[in-house]
């Protein structure tokens, strides 16, 4: 025991198994955050290939998780995870969960970028989808750069982002209700693009949840149902 | 699936170091601290300050102090050699019958100072039994090995009073059922299992206040262990029990608290339940994740 070499488990296959864990979840990380960007693309583009891949990749999403709940299962039956490797193995089956739902949710906006495409009023409302989407897409980027680093700060950010996403939310919703008031011929439309609006919003609390996970995950700390002023304080502590 | 994978690529975040840890290069005694967590309760049961042990020159124990409370299950984990052993032996002063051992420090059970020289030591292992790694059955019936403590402690005499110590001993330490029928065969004809828990219920037989358990399993199979874990589990309800263990599982299993030792000194004791999901001391933490031990 003259060096102790603790940064890497004595058992090679274990460091080996949970390096394949984050890689796995990771990747499906990236996998999802392009399926925002097609799917935003898609909608606000009225472009139904896109719009199409987008459906043919979420199947793949859905693999995945199922995959990575398996390696979830097999490490904690294995091996027994304890502390660091525990909080590690239980956020990203919880964090795989918020993926695959974020996934879900670009799949919404796709079908309705579908929908849409064969309707021919005019379009309204792209541009709130397209900065939102820009903003959802950037916390879900944010989130996976997080885990990869176990940073706490980067985590807390995403988490405030998307207190700020639910105001631009509720903002972009007012000016819809006002649009559809003016003339009810932009109701059917705007409908649209309010289901649209809402599943980004949606995916911004994922990614918050997700910060959630990846401060316990290295905190050890359950910052769930607090508000930002709470988890601050005892993220520092 | 080329959309896939493509996909995957735009993401560097993948192609980035995945796992910063902080590294804590620890490797001799005097770079450990001072114990972290909550060694101290305020109902002990027996209460251990500044405890150091030489084995001649040299030194097994820094400087522990901690509480086992009472009707608390403690369990004492660390690598091969970090003095948990010793430590559980002085709590019963086991370690008198090693020549070259020397302790020195505050060990009390509730009042009693444990290594007063005046105290006479038989009782005091009355007070806070011992339960061995491999079963030791005395060379005696299974009836015998019970009867044995109590007699010499002058517990009972009358043959129906033994009687029922035996009854009940055997019955706490779950193994009644299973010798009833054969109570005057000898207690090294039962299995090890069984052994152990004739063992246990040699030792519950004298009405301990403290049973130290010095890794009860390690010769047990699985289910023999279950039934041990069961058992402490129960004992823990009338007795205060201090274990010692090589296998982490069995301290979350069994315990409340967890002391973590490590070069003889005592790094860490907390709740079981943070040691093994949070523990503050990061040398606990490589531990019982299995980078080093």
């Amino acid at each position: 025991m003259d060096k102790l070499l603790i940064d890497q488990h004595i058992s090679q296959q274990y460091n080996a198994v949970l390096d394949d864990l984050k890689t796995e979840f990771l990747e499906m990380g990236g996998v999802v955050e392009q399926q925002i960007i097609d799917s935003v693309k898609a909608i606000t583009k009225l472009d139904i290939d896109l719009a199409e891949k987008v459906l043919r990749v979420e199947k793949s999403v859905d693999e995945r998780e199922i995959a990575l709940d398996e390696l979830c299962t097999q490490v904690i039956a294995r091996r027994q995870p304890t502390a660091s490797d525990l909080r590690l193995v239980l956020s990203i089956s919880k964090a795989t969960r918020d993926l695959e739902r974020i996934g879900d949710e670009a799949k919404k906006i796709a079908k309705m970028a579908i929908a849409m495409a064969d309707s021919d009023e005019l379009p309204h409302g792209f541009n709130e989808l397209r900065n939102l989407g820009r903003r959802v897409q950037q916390m879900v980027n944010d989130i996976l750069t997080a885990f990869a680093r176990y940073d706490v700060d980067v985590a807390l950010q995403v988490a405030q982002e998307d207190k700020a996403i639910d105001q631009e939310y509720e903002t972009a919703m007012r000016e819809l209700i006002t649009y559809m008031m003016e003339d009810p011929r932009n109701i059917g439309r705007s409908m649209n693009i309010s289901w649209a609006l809402r599943a980004l919003e949606r995916i911004g609390d994922h990614a918050g949840n997700i910060a959630e996970h990846i401060i316990y995950m290295v905190k050890g700390l359950d910052v769930r149902h607090k508000s930002m002023t709470e988890i601050k304080k005892e993220v520092q502590r | 699936m080329s959309e896939v994978l493509d996909a995957a690529a735009i993401v560097d975040v993948v192609e980035e170091p995945v796992m910063v840890k902080p590294s804590n290069k620890v490797t001799r005694a005097d770079e450990i601290g001072e114990t972290v967590g909550q060694p101290f309760t305020d109902s002990a049961k027996m209460s251990m300050r500044d405890v150091n042990v030489f084995y001649g020159n040299k030194q097994a124990i820094f400087d522990v102090g901690m509480d086992i409370g009472k009707n608390e299950v403690v369990a004492m984990i660390g690598p091969s050699g970090c003095g948990k052993s010793t430590f559980l032996r002085c709590l019963n002063r086991m370690n008198d019958t090693i020549d070259i051992c020397r302790v020195s420090g505050q060990l009390k059970l509730e009042e009693q100072d444990i290594y007063n020289s005046k105290l006479d030591v038989v009782p005091l292992r009355a007070r806070v039994g011992m339960v061995f790694q491999k079963p030791n059955p005395f060379p005696k019936s299974i009836y015998d090995n019970i009867a044995y403590g109590p007699k010499i402690h002058g517990l009972a005499t009358k043959r129906s009073d033994i009687d029922e110590i035996v009854e009940t001993s055997l019955q706490r330490a779950g193994l009644w059922d299973e010798v009833k029928d054969r109570l005057h065969q000898p207690g090294t004809g039962l299995s090890g299992g069984q052994q152990q828990r004739l063992c246990i219920a040699r030792t519950i037989a004298v009405n301990p206040e403290v049973i130290l358990m010095d890794e009860p399993c390690s010769a047990l199979d699985p289910i023999a262990t279950a039934k041990i874990e069961e058992l402490i589990d129960e004992l823990s309800e009338k007795f205060t029990i201090a274990i010692v263990t090589h296998s982490m599982q069995q301290a979350a299993r069994v315990s409340d608290r967890t002391a973590y030792f490590h070069l003889g000194k005592l790094v860490e004791v907390n709740d079981t339940e943070k040691v093994f999901t949070n523990p503050d001391h990061e040398l606990t933490e490589s531990y019982i994740t299995g980078r080093f031990g």
